[in-house]
C-alpha cells in the first residue's frame, strides 16, 4: 500500500517535467520527420521547433506548482523556473535568427533545430538538477549536442576544427567534473545536494572533499568559459556557423551558470569560504583577460567570445559574494547579458554583403550612414555591454558589484570596475567604426526576423531603467528560493 | 508650494524635444530648418521655464526645494529630485547656455544635423538631471550617461584628432566614475539609503570617510579637471565642435565642483579636513603650471582650455578653504567661468567658422576688419583675467580672501595666477586682434553677423551685470552655503571632542 502511494506520488510529480517531456518527445518526432522527409523539411522542422519551445515556455510560465520529482533529483523552484525561461528564450531566439541564414547559405540541415532542442532539454535538466548524477546527465546531453552543432557545417574546415576542439576539451572537463563528483560522493556518501550539505555540516570539511570541489568547479568553469578554462571559446565562436555561435553565447551559459549557482549555494554552503576563493580568482581572471584580450581582435565573433568571457567574470562577482543579493545579481546579469548578446548577434548575422557573410569589425565602418537604425541599436547595445548608464548593462553590473561590496570583497570590486573601463575601450572601438569612420560597402537588407530581435533587444536595454523595479522583484523571488 | 513637478519638467523637456526631432523625417532643406527651429525652441522654452524656479526660490531655506520623490527600484534607487542654493543656479546656467550652443551650431553643422541636435538635447537632460538628482544612484546615472552624447559629439563632429580626443575623454572620466560608483555602493550599505538628503546628515565612520573621499575625488578631480588628470581636457576642447566646447567648459566641468560641494565636503567632513592641503597643493600647481603652459600654446582653443584648468584651480582651492568666502567664491567662480569660457569658445567659433583654423599665427589685426568682434572678445578676455567690473573678478577675489583666512602662503601662490592669466590672455588678444592686418586671407573677413550678435551680446551683458551686481547670486547661495560651513565645523568639533574623550579614558 505504502509503495503504491509512493509511486503514485512520483507519477504525480512527473507533472513538473511536462516541458522537458514535450521537448524530449517533440525532438524525437521532429527527427523522424526530418529523416523521412529529407532536407526539404528543414523549414517545417525549424518552425515546429520554435513552436515546441514556445509551448514549453508558456507551460512553464503558467504552471504554478513547484517541488521535487524523481526522488528529489529534480527540483522546480522559482530559481529553476526563471533560469529555464531564460534558457528557452535564448534557444528559441537563436533558432528564429537562423531562418534567413539557413535559406541564404544553403545550410539546409534539419538536424540543426533538433539538436538545439535536445541541447535545450539538457539545459533544462541541468538547471533543475538537484543531484550530481542528474546534473551530469543533463550536462552531457547538452554538451554532446553542442559538440555536434559546432561541427555541423561539415564541409567547412573551420567548423569541423571548432567541433573537434570543443569536443576534446569538453570531454576533458567532463572527466574532471565526474572525477570531482566521485570524490565528493566518496567523502560524503551522498550524491544529492541536500545530503552533501548535511554531511558537510555534520562532519566538517575534509581535504578530499575540497579536492572534489576543485575538480567540480574546474568542470563548471569550462562550461561557462571562465578563465583559465576559456581557451576553446574564441576558436569555437569563430569556427561555428554564426547562428550557432549566437546560440552558444546565449543559452548554454545560462544553464551552466544556474547549475554552478545551485551547486555551490545548495550543496557547498557549509564550505563557502573555500569555494569563494576559487570563484573570486576565476572571476578576476575572466574579467581581466576578457577585457585585455578583446582589444586586439579584428573578427567580431572572436571579439564577442572574449566579451562573453569577461561577462561571465562579472556574473561570478555576484556569486563570489555568496549572498542572496549576490545570487540576485547573477540572475539579473544573465538575463541582461542574454538580451544584449542576442541583439548583438542579430547585428552580426545581418553583416552580409552580396558575396556572403563578413565578420571583420572593420566591415561595420560608417554603418551610421548606411543603416542608421541598425547602427543606433548596435550602439546602444555596445554602450550597454560596456555598462554605461542608463542602459541595462549598467544595472547588471550594479547589482553584482553592490553585492560584492556588501560582502566586503573590495579588491574584487575594484579590479572588476577597472576591468570594465578597459573593456569599454573595445566596445567604443566598434561605436567609433560605425559613427566616426568613412562608410565601407553596404550590407544587403536585414532579414525581418533579425530586425525584430534587434529592435526588441535594443528597446529592452534602452528602457530597462523604467521597468527595472519589476524585473528585480522577479529575480529576487528567484534568488530567495535558494536560501 | 509646487504640486507641479517643475524640476522633472525642466529635466525631461529637452528629451521630449529630442524625440520630436527624431520623428522629423530626414534630409531635406525644410527638414533641416525644422530641426534647427524645434531644437532652438525647446532650449529657449526650457530656459524660460527654468526661470520659474529662480523666481519662486525661497532664499531663506538652506534645505532642498521643489522636491519630488517617488519609489522606483526597490531600496536601491528612488526618483528623488530637488534643488538647494548650491545646485539651483547650475540648473539655470545649463538651460541658459544651451540656446547659445544651438545658435552657434546653426550654420557650422551640416553633416548629420538631426543626430547632432538630438545628442545635444539628450545631453541637456542628463546635465540638468545631475544638478537636480537627490538620490545617489540617480545622480550617478545622470552623471555618467552624459558621457554617451558627449563622446558622440566630439567623435562625429570634431576636428582632426577627434577619435583620440573622444576616447581619452570617455575613458578618463569613466575610470574616475566607476571608483565613485563603488564608494556609493559602500555608502548604501553603511547608511541603508541612497537618499542624498539623508546621507547628508549620516555620520560616516572616520576611517571609512578617507576611502570614500578618495573614491569621489577620483571622479570629481578628473571631471573638474585638476592637475595631473587634466590632460583629457585640452584634447577634448580642441577637437570638439564649438558648441561642444562651450558645454564642456560651461557645464560639464562644473559637475566636479558641484560634486565636491554636494558629496565630499558635507558627507565626509573629517576626510575633507585631512585632505585640504592635498587639494591646495594640486590647485596651486594647476593655477601656476597650467597658466605657464597656456602661455606657450599656439592653438587658441587649447590656450583657453588650459586657462580653464587654471581657473578651476581657484574653485577647488576656494571650496576647500571651507569658509563662507571661499565656498561662495568657488560657486561664483564656477558660474562666471561657465559664462566667460563658454563665451570665449563662442568667440573662437566665430573666427573658426570664417577661417577654419585655430592657429594663433593665422590671425592678427582682426580689429581693422572686425571692430565689434574686437570689443566683445576684449570684454571676455578681461573677464577671463578677472578685471574688476566683470564677473570673473568677484569669484577670484572671494576665493583668494577665503583661502587667505586659512593659509596666506597658499593665497600668495594662487595670486601669481592672476598675473599669469593676464599675461597669456592679453598676449593672445594682442596676437589675434591687434597688429597690422597683413595676412591675405584675412583681408575679406566679415564682422559679426546678426546671429552672432544675438549669441554674444547677451553674454556680454551678463558678464558685466554679474561683475557689478553679484547680489542676486549670493542671495540664493547664502543660506545653503552657511548651513554647509556650519555643519562642517560642527562635525570637526564633534570629532575633536570624541578624540579628546577617548584620550581621557
Amino acid at each position: 500500500m505504502k509503495e503504491t502511494m509512493q509511486s503514485v506520488m512520483e507519477i504525480q510529480n512527473l507533472g513538473l517535467l511536462v516541458p522537458e517531456l514535450w521537448l524530449a518527445i517533440g525532438a524525437m518526432v521532429l527527427l523522424l520527420i526530418g529523416v523521412f522527409a529529407g532536407p526539404r523539411s528543414t523549414t517545417q522542422v525549424t518552425g515546429l521547433s520554435i513552436a515546441l519551445i514556445v509551448a514549453a515556455f508558456t507551460w512553464l510560465l503558467l504552471m504554478k506548482e513547484g517541488g521535487e520529482a524523481m526522488n528529489g533529483s529534480f527540483i522546480l523552484d522559482p530559481f529553476a523556473r526563471f533560469m529555464k525561461l531564460l534558457a528557452l528564450t535564448g534557444s528559441g531566439l537563436a533558432i528564429v535568427m537562423s531562418v534567413t541564414y539557413i535559406r541564404r547559405e544553403r545550410f539546409e540541415t534539419f538536424e540543426y533545430p533538433v539538436l538545439i532542442l535536445i541541447a535545450t532539454l539538457g539545459m533544462m535538466l541541468m538547471i533543475s538538477a538537484n543531484d550530481l548524477i542528474a546534473l551530469y546527465l543533463g550536462l552531457e546531453l547538452q554538451s554532446l549536442s553542442l559538440y555536434v552543432l559546432a561541427a555541423i557545417n561539415r564541409d567547412s574546415v573551420r567548423s569541423t576544427e571548432a567541433g573537434l576542439k570543443y569536443f576534446v576539451l569538453g570531454a576533458l572537463s567532463s572527466g574532471m567534473l565526474l572525477y570531482g563528483a566521485s570524490l565528493i560522493y566518496g567523502f560524503t556518501g551522498h550524491t544529492d545536494f541536500v545530503g552533501i550539505a548535511e554531511a558537510m555540516a555534520g562532519s566538517g570539511r575534509s581535504l578530499g572533499l575540497i579536492f572534489g570541489l576543485v575538480f567540480l568547479l574546474a568542470g563548471f568553469a569550462f562550461k561557462i568559459s571562465a578563465v583559465p578554462f576559456h581557451m576553446w571559446t574564441p576558436d569555437v565562436y569563430e569556427g561555428s556557423p554564426t547562428p550557432i555561435t549566437a546560440f552558444f553565447a546565449a543559452a548554454p551559459k545560462i544553464a551552466a551558470m544556474a547549475m554552478l549557482v545551485r551547486v555551490v549555494i545548495g550543496a557547498f554552503e557549509p564550505v563557502a569560504l573555500d569555494w569563494q576563493q576559487i570563484i573570486v580568482f576565476i572571476s578576476i581572471a575572466s574579467m581581466t583577460l576578457g577585457a585585455f584580450a578583446a582589444i586586439g581582435q579584428q573578427n567580431i565573433k572572436r571579439l564577442m567570445a572574449y566579451s562573453s568571457i569577461g561577462h561571465m567574470g562579472y556574473a561570478l562577482v555576484g556569486l563570489a559574494a555568496g549572498t542572496q543579493a549576490g545570487v540576485n545579481g547573477v540572475i539579473l546579469y544573465m538575463l541582461i547579458y542574454m538580451v544584449m548578446t542576442i541583439g548583438t548577434f542579430a547585428c552580426i548575422l545581418a553583416m552580409r554583403r552580396k558575396e556572403g557573410m563578413v565578420e571583420d569589425i572593420s566591415d561595420l565602418a560608417g554603418l551610421s550612414q548606411r543603416n542608421p537604425v541598425m547602427a543606433l541599436f548596435l550602439t546602444l547595445l555596445m554602450f550597454s555591454l560596456a555598462g554605461i548608464p542608463p542602459l541595462a548593462g549598467f544595472f547588471a553590473k550594479y547589482f553584482v558589484f553592490v553585492a560584492a561590496i556588501e560582502a566586503g570583497l573590495y579588491a574584487l570590486a575594484i579590479i572588476g570596475v577597472l576591468a570594465s573601463v578597459v573593456g569599454a575601450y573595445y566596445y567604443l572601438r566598434i561605436i567609433k567604426l560605425m559613427w566616426f569612420d568613412e562608410p565601407a560597402d553596404e550590407f544587403v537588407p536585414m532579414a525581418g526576423e533579425l530586425k525584430v530581435v534587434l529592435t526588441a533587444s535594443g528597446l529592452f536595454v534602452t528602457f530597462y531603467i523604467f521597468f527595472a523595479g519589476f524585473v528585480s522583484d522577479a529575480t529576487s523571488t528567484a534568488a530567495a528560493s535558494l536560501f | 508650494m509646487s504640486d507641479w513637478p517643475i524640476l522633472s519638467a525642466i529635466t525631461f523637456l529637452p528629451l521630449a524635444g529630442a524625440i520630436i526631432i527624431m520623428l522629423i523625417p530626414a534630409d531635406s532643406a525644410i527638414a533641416a530648418r525644422n530641426i534647427r527651429n524645434v531644437t532652438l525652441f525647446t532650449t529657449v522654452f526650457t530656459f524660460l521655464i527654468s526661470l520659474y524656479i529662480w523666481v519662486n526660490f525661497d532664499n531663506s531655506i538652506s534645505g532642498f526645494q521643489f522636491v519630488e520623490k517617488y519609489k522606483w527600484i526597490g531600496s536601491f534607487m528612488e526618483y528623488h529630485m530637488g534643488v538647494d542654493g548650491i545646485s539651483m543656479l547650475f540648473v539655470i546656467l545649463t538651460t541658459f547656455l544651451m540656446p547659445f550652443c544651438i545658435l552657434a551650431s546653426w550654420e557650422s553643422i551640416q553633416k548629420n544635423l538631426k543626430e547632432y541636435m538630438v545628442a545635444f538635447l539628450i545631453l541637456e537632460t542628463f546635465m540638468i538631471g545631475v544638478f537636480c538628482a537627490l538620490d545617489l544612484m540617480l545622480f550617478y546615472v545622470f552623471f555618467e550617461a552624459g558621457l554617451i552624447p558627449m563622446f558622440l559629439i566630439i567623435g562625429v563632429w570634431g576636428g582632426k584628432r577627434r577619435v583620440y580626443a573622444s576616447f581619452k575623454f570617455f575613458l578618463y572620466t569613466l575610470i574616475g566614475s566607476v571608483l565613485m560608483l563603488l564608494a556609493m555602493m559602500a555608502m548604501y550599505w553603511q547608511a541603508g539609503t541612497t537618499d542624498i538628503s539623508e546621507l547628508l546628515v549620516h555620520p560616516f565612520p572616520a576611517s571609512m570617510q578617507t576611502w570614500l573621499w578618495l573614491a569621489f575625488f577620483a571622479s570629481f578631480a578628473v571631471k573638474m579637471p585638476m592637475w595631473p588628470v587634466h590632460t583629457w581636457l585640452p584634447d577634448a576642447h580642441v577637437e570638439a565642435p564649438t558648441a561642444g566646447s562651450v558645454i564642456l567648459a560651461g557645464i560639464l566641468l562644473k559637475m566636479g565642483g558641484y560634486g565636491f560641494l554636494r558629496f565630499s565636503v558635507p558627507m565626509f567632513p573629517l576626510a575633507s579636513a585631512d585632505f585640504t592641503y592635498l587639494v591646495f597643493a594640486l590647485s596651486i600647481i594647476a593655477i601656476i603650471y597650467t597658466s605657464l603652459v597656456a602661455l606657450m600654446q599656439e592653438d587658441i582653443k587649447k590656450l583657453i582650455a588650459y586657462s580653464s584648468v587654471a581657473h578651476m584651480g581657484y574653485v577647488t582651492m576656494g571650496i576647500f578653504a571651507l569658509n563662507m568666502n571661499g565656498i561662495q567664491g568657488g560657486i561664483y567662480q564656477m558660474l562666471s567661468h561657465g559664462l566667460v569660457s563658454g563665451a570665449l569658445f563662442l568667440c573662437v567659433g566665430v573666427v573658426y567658422d570664417r577661417m577654419h583654423t585655430r592657429e594663433i599665427a593665422a590671425y592678427g589685426g582682426l580689429v581693422n576688419r572686425m571692430p565689434k568682434y574686437a570689443v566683445v572678445f576684449l570684454i571676455f578676455t578681461l573677464a577671463n583675467v578677472g578685471l574688476p567690473g566683470t564677473s570673473g573678478f568677484v569669484g577670484e577675489f572671494l576665493t583668494l580672501i577665503g583661502v587667505f583666512q586659512v593659509n596666506t602662503w597658499v593665497a600668495m601662490f594662487a595670486t601669481t595666477g592672476v598675473i599669469l592669466s593676464a599675461a597669456y590672455a592679453l598676449w593672445l588678444y594682442r596676437r589675434v586682434v591687434f597688429g597690422v592686418l597683413e595676412k591675405e586671407s584675412l583681408k575679406t573677413i566679415l564682422d559679426l553677423s546678426g546671429r552672432e550678435k544675438l549669441i554674444l551680446y547677451p553674454l556680454v551683458a551678463m558678464v558685466i551685470l554679474f561683475g557689478i551686481y553679484p547680489v542676486p547670486v549670493f542671495d540664493v547661495t547664502n543660506a545653503s552655503v552657511e548651513a554647509l560651513v556650519s555643519n562642517y565645523h560642527e562635525a570637526i568639533e564633534a570629532a575633536k571632542i570624541t578624540a579628546q574623550a577617548s584620550l581621557a579614558n
